[in-house]
């Protein structure tokens, strides 16, 4: 963990409206593990006043710019501009500089048993995924990705997944990439060939909560990353908090997501009854 | 001394009510956690005391979500007080809160005279506890939720009541939420705290037309950061003017310069809140500020600098 001020190595559109941005990161490509997450900052007024959190997408390590310079570690995001702070984070380029706190929060459990694995990613949601499928195929485990979206222009980053040997299956609203539909109906389909498999899954509430339906009947493990409002990533303002397992509103119990999570193992959190797909 | 001359070293102590400070700048209460959140990014050592969030009799915990929205230069909160209690903060906190030469200040607050008064004799048991915040800014629910620092006689009750069971510096937070502060200021005064925080958060609220609801599942919630400092600091102003004890300011303060404005219309000391959340090394920041600028000045005791407004 650390506050780095530091620049930015680049920033560029990649689909309408989605951005990949790399920040030079000394120690990232060391520090940061599978599922942990960053809080950015991009200006020093206050408007917007709060930092944002972002998953990190990947780490690496860029040769020096010329000889005699060092290697240059960063970390690399990718991001969909929906307010204020990720449309001025869209207008930054090369150099600009920016705060960065991280690598923070807890990240995906690899697990030790299953040799299948299913990451389920709708949207923005496959970010957090992508270092889970780096470090579960350097063990030779079988992974395959999941991914959903409203269209093409929504599913992203697709290539790199399968450049690391992921198989990839993509599920689109309107059919414009991959078959036409939910994400969570490839998922039914994958567990019933692959009864054995862990699911990791980010992306939105209702997606999840339909993951965890169908996982939940099928009683395999599933790990999921959440996203919240936030305003400091440490475990201080606990506004990002959700609902333990074992909440209710004569004695609610709160998680925080910066600090328990982002990621949570499904059994620690409260679902809703049924969900979307539940029903049994 | 003229005002060229350098100053090798400034002195930023401040002695608020005989609690020695190494500097004025301390976090505002449910924005540095318990401390040990921020040990991996400032030294606690650096600055003048740590403040822990509110603790109460029993566990408490908090509203619903969502809890914050962001506004313009600011961020309202309703997170509801959540905390664990003052058992479990005395078996799981304390030990760390041990480890410090910092003076450790611990906020309380009750949801009845009888849970003031319970907290207030644990928390005087402490020897890791230097003094005590009080919040008077909840309501009272045996008398229909009335807010005890709303209330000069109300205010005044629970004050009175927690400085007789305490054998520590009594430091009474106070709510702008009130038509006139220097009432309050003087009836928490006369009652017996021995020092004065002010302000707390003014009461707000957000709305979503999208959704066309409330931002916040409490409906309203706090207002903080750079946009309430010009009214903190109208407030802090009167308040030093109406009585005789230390006030520390809060309000707004997320530089050196937002602090010594505080400090120069009187405050003794300054409390640092949401900038703590913006950047959790943002106070060790805010001390250096001072001191450089007091170096700059020619000041060579933060103690001249305090009240020195030329009017």
């Amino acid at each position: 963990m650390q506050d780095l001020k530091t620049v930015i190595l680049h920033n560029r559109e990649i689909a309408p409206g989605y951005f990949r941005m790399a920040i030079l990161a000394p120690g990232y490509p060391q520090q940061a593990l599978p599922g942990q997450f960053i809080m950015l900052r991009v200006q020093a007024n206050s408007q917007p006043l709060l930092r944002r959190p972002f998953g990190i997408f990947k780490t690496g390590t860029l040769p020096a710019e010329c000889s005699g310079m060092p290697e240059r570690e960063f970390v690399e995001l990718v991001y969909k501009v929906v307010g204020i702070g990720t449309q001025l984070m869209s207008t930054l380029q090369r150099g600009d500089e920016v705060e960065l706190l991280g690598p923070l929060g807890q990240g995906f459990t690899l697990d030790k048993t299953a040799t299948e694995h299913l990451l389920v990613g709708g949207g923005i949601g496959l970010v957090p995924l992508f270092m889970l499928a780096e470090t579960l195929c350097r063990r030779g485990d079988r992974v395959r990705l999941l991914v959903g979206g409203r269209s093409r222009d929504d599913i992203l980053a697709i290539t790199e997944f399968e450049r690391l040997g992921v198989e990839t299956y993509v599920a689109t609203d309107d059919g414009s990439l991959g078959e036409e539909g939910l994400v969570t109906a490839v998922l039914e389909r994958k567990l019933n060939k692959y009864p054995q498999a862990a699911v990791y899954a980010c992306g939105p509430t209702l997606m999840l909560n339909a993951v965890r339906s169908i996982c939940h009947r099928q009683q395999v493990a599933l790990q999921v990353s959440l996203e919240a409002l936030m305003a400091c990533g440490v475990g201080a303002c606990l506004g990002c908090v959700v609902p333990g397992h074992q909440h209710s509103e004569d004695d609610p119990d709160y998680l925080c997501t910066c600090r328990q999570g982002p990621v949570f193992d499904a059994d620690e959190l409260k679902w809703p009854e049924g969900g979307p797909e539940g029903g049994e | 001394m003229s005002k060229m001359a350098k100053i090798k070293k400034p002195s930023l102590a401040v002695d608020l009510a005989g609690l020695q400070l190494r500097n004025p700048v301390m976090p505002a209460s449910g924005t540095f956690g318990y401390g040990q959140e921020f040990a991996p990014y400032l030294d606690l050592e650096q600055i003048g005391a740590v403040m822990t969030k509110g603790i109460s009799l029993r566990p408490k915990a908090g509203n619903p979500t969502p809890r914050i929205a962001e506004t313009a230069s600011g961020m309202l909160n309703a997170i509801g007080l959540q905390n664990v209690g003052i058992d479990l903060f005395i078996r799981d906190k304390v030990p760390y809160l041990e480890t410090l030469t910092t003076p450790v200040i611990v906020n309380f607050f009750g949801n009845s005279l009888d849970e003031y008064i319970k907290v207030a004799k644990r928390l005087s048991e402490l020897p890791a506890v230097d003094a005590v915040e009080l919040n008077i800014s909840c309501p009272n629910v045996k008398q229909g939720g009335i807010v005890f620092g709303t209330e000069p006689g109300a205010a005044a009750e629970v004050v009175s009541s927690v400085r007789r069971c305490l054998n520590k510096p009594l430091i009474v937070k106070l709510t702008p939420n009130v038509t006139d502060i220097t009432v309050m200021a003087r009836a928490v005064e006369d009652a017996g705290a021995d020092v004065i925080s002010c302000v707390n958060t003014l009461t707000g609220m957000a709305v979503d037309i999208h959704k066309r609801r409330l931002h916040l599942a409490n409906g309203t919630g706090g207002l903080s950061g750079p946009a309430i400092k010009p009214v903190a600091l109208r407030m802090v102003y009167q308040v030093v003017q109406a009585v005789e004890i230390p006030v520390i300011g809060i309000g707004g303060i997320m530089t050196a310069e937002d602090a010594l404005e505080f400090l120069l219309v009187g405050a003794q000391a300054v409390q640092v809140g949401t900038a703590n959340l913006v950047n959790p090394g943002a106070m060790a920041d805010i001390v250096t500020g001072i001191e450089t600028f007091c170096r700059n000045q020619g000041i060579e005791d933060i103690n001249d600098w305090i009240g020195s407004l030329d009017q």
